[in-house]
């Protein structure tokens, strides 16, 4: 029986020490377990865990296409993979096609994440202005802008620049919409002390607005070159002559299915190095900023 | 600095026992001998919020003399408006009614006529201690490496030496509030509005830093307008003292503090003192409403 059933109010459950006497409260349990403490193995054997998951899940791959557990022309199998990645490097254009798809998602990182980091703080210039415009960035951002990549190609042509436009399509908005984020967050206080010390508009900007949404648009700089990525990848299947987006395109259509395989494990490989190189360049950027 | 005071002096009377081309400014030696107009007049200024169905009167009209050189305080209850009064006199807001005078001219809505320092330190993190003091130096057109060489010396001087490259996140709350009282003291203005600037600090701090306003306010001789809740404070540091009340904003009262200079920290216990705090604190008590404390204690 409980403080409910008796008809007591609720607020008495709150207060059962005081209460312990009285009939039909709920007595606490007494605790005294042990803090849990997780025991952190050592880094040679996680790194050694890690391999081991690898090569257990090639080794299971393998064996299971060789006895025809899954199909090996759908799944392909590690062995053929790497036989056709060592003809994919020493022979044809694979260094053409890696340059392409790297370049392009470069161009359309950069011009990207400047123009929407540009366009976001520029709404710190006037209300008015940001007001009107702020609808027309969510309609867009709201837009899947993949489904524009066959209108993006149509008016920028097979080559490299509808690529970089398609880039650029994914990476501005979310880049402006931060750094207008970022715009708002400037501390109002802060305004008035650079006001009161005499300051014009332009030097609160150059010397207020901009250093404080760098943090902002350093923290989209990371999901931005996935992003730039994903853009340029598209373009290519939507029409173009090279590039690695191209060739999963081509390999898929073709049945060789390695290659599929072959082109996406480049396309992580120098989606990593690109990651890890942006992390690089976030550090010394923040580092100019955060203390 | 050396330069920057040079420019104003008339005569030759820095030179001589000023190391640091510190001394009290013109302005505020040639107050003691004539009667000069105010430096900083307010003219029946006031401040109406005006919403669509109710107007709320933040500050009634107002008229208010600072003479060169003194320091004034204004003391009150939250809402009594003496955030507005400094918002008005640094132009950061219009006034509804008056006009803010500066030596003499109309200075209502102008920016960057006086030194304002918020209650907040409001150092920007991505500068050192440093580029921090120097940056109303630099708003103002002084290029950075001399602004960085004016203050470098004030730093070491004012109690932020070996500090200089650290940025503020290293700095205790005390000193944070010397950089930023600092920064406000370097730029060219006679007028410095402080408005609570020891309020968030413990009381051995803030009565250090006290101290070392008062070392300040001799060394610079500028015209000080202080805002504080603390009336021991008040007393402590000014010549004059406003009291003001809220609903509406207003002044009640001004109080002359006639404790000679430089003050002692054991002044605060001499029965003047008392007594003045004994009647500043019944003033607020009456307009709050309250009874006023008897003398008895």
């Amino acid at each position: 029986m409980n403080a409910k059933a008796l008809g007591l109010p609720g607020r008495i459950l709150g207060v059962a020490r005081l209460s312990d006497g009285a009939k039909g409260a709920t007595t606490q349990r007494k605790i005294a377990r042990k803090l849990p403490v997780q025991k952190i193995w050592s880094t040679t054997a996680l790194v050694a865990l890690q391999l081991a998951v690898l090569v257990g899940f090639v080794v299971l791959w393998e064996v299971a296409a060789e006895f025809k557990i899954i199909d090996p022309f759908f799944w392909s199998q590690p062995s053929s993979i790497w036989s056709t990645l060592v003809i994919f490097l020493t022979q044809g254009d694979a260094f053409t096609d890696i340059a392409f798809t790297f370049r392009s998602t470069i161009f359309g990182f950069i011009i990207g994440t400047t123009g929407g980091a540009v366009l976001g703080m520029s709404f710190w210039w006037s209300r008015n202005y940001a007001q009107i415009v702020q609808p027309y960035i969510i309609c867009l951002e709201s837009i899947p802008k993949l489904a524009l990549a066959p209108l993006i190609v149509l008016v920028f042509g097979m080559g490299l620049s509808s690529k970089v436009a398609t880039a650029t399509a994914l990476t501005v908005v979310v880049s402006t919409l931060t750094a207008y984020a970022g715009v708002q967050a400037v501390d109002r206080d802060q305004e008035r002390l650079f006001y009161s010390l005499g300051a014009s508009r332009w030097q609160v900007f150059k010397k207020l607005v901009v250093p404080s949404c760098i943090p902002w648009i350093v923290s989209i700089l990371r999901v931005n070159i996935g992003l730039a990525l994903t853009g340029s990848i598209v373009g290519e299947f939507v029409s173009s002559q090279h590039g690695l987006g191209r060739t999963i395109l081509y390999a898929g259509s073709t049945y060789e299915i390695s290659l599929v395989w072959v082109a996406v494990l480049i396309l992580s490989a120098l989606s990593m190095v690109m990651y890890v190189t942006v992390a690089w360049l976030e550090k010394v950027l923040r580092k100019g900023v955060v203390h | 600095m050396d330069h920057e005071l040079r420019k104003r002096g008339t005569s030759g009377l820095e030179v001589a026992c000023d190391p640091f081309g510190l001394m009290a400014r013109p302005s505020a030696i040639m107050e003691c001998h004539m009667n000069v107009q105010p430096q900083l007049v307010l003219e029946h200024v006031s401040m109406v919020f005006r919403s669509e169905d109710l107007n709320f009167t933040a500050l009634a009209p107002i008229d208010f003399e600072v003479p060169a050189g003194k320091f004034v305080s204004l003391i009150g209850p939250s809402g009594c408006g003496k955030s507005t009064i400094f918002n008005i006199t640094a132009g950061l807001q219009p006034p509804t009614t008056g006009r803010v005078m500066i030596d003499g001219e109309d200075a209502t809505g102008t920016i960057g006529q006086v030194g304002y320092m918020l209650q907040k330190d409001l150092l920007l993190p991505w500068r050192t201690v440093l580029d921090n003091v120097a940056l109303g130096m630099e708003i103002r057109g002084v290029p950075m490496a001399e602004a960085r060489e004016r203050a470098l010396p004030l730093l070491q001087r004012y109690g932020l030496g070996g500090f200089e490259k650290r940025y503020p996140s290293a700095l205790s709350g005390g000193m944070r509030q010397r950089a930023a009282l600092l920064r406000t003291l370097l730029i060219d203005v006679d007028v410095i509005l402080l408005d609570e600037p020891f309020g968030a600090l413990d009381a051995q701090t803030k009565s250090q830093m006290q101290e070392w306003l008062l070392q300040l306010f001799r060394d610079f001789g500028r015209t000080v307008i202080f805002v504080t809740h603390d009336v021991e404070e008040a007393i402590f540091l000014s010549d004059d003292i406003y009291v003001m009340a809220s609903r509406p904003g207003r002044i009640i009262d001004k109080m002359s503090i006639d404790l000679p200079r430089p003050r002692e920290r054991s002044v605060v216990s001499s029965p003047r003192f008392v007594a003045m705090k004994q009647y500043c604190l019944d003033l607020l008590r009456t307009a709050a409403g309250q009874p006023p404390q008897a003398a008895a204690a």
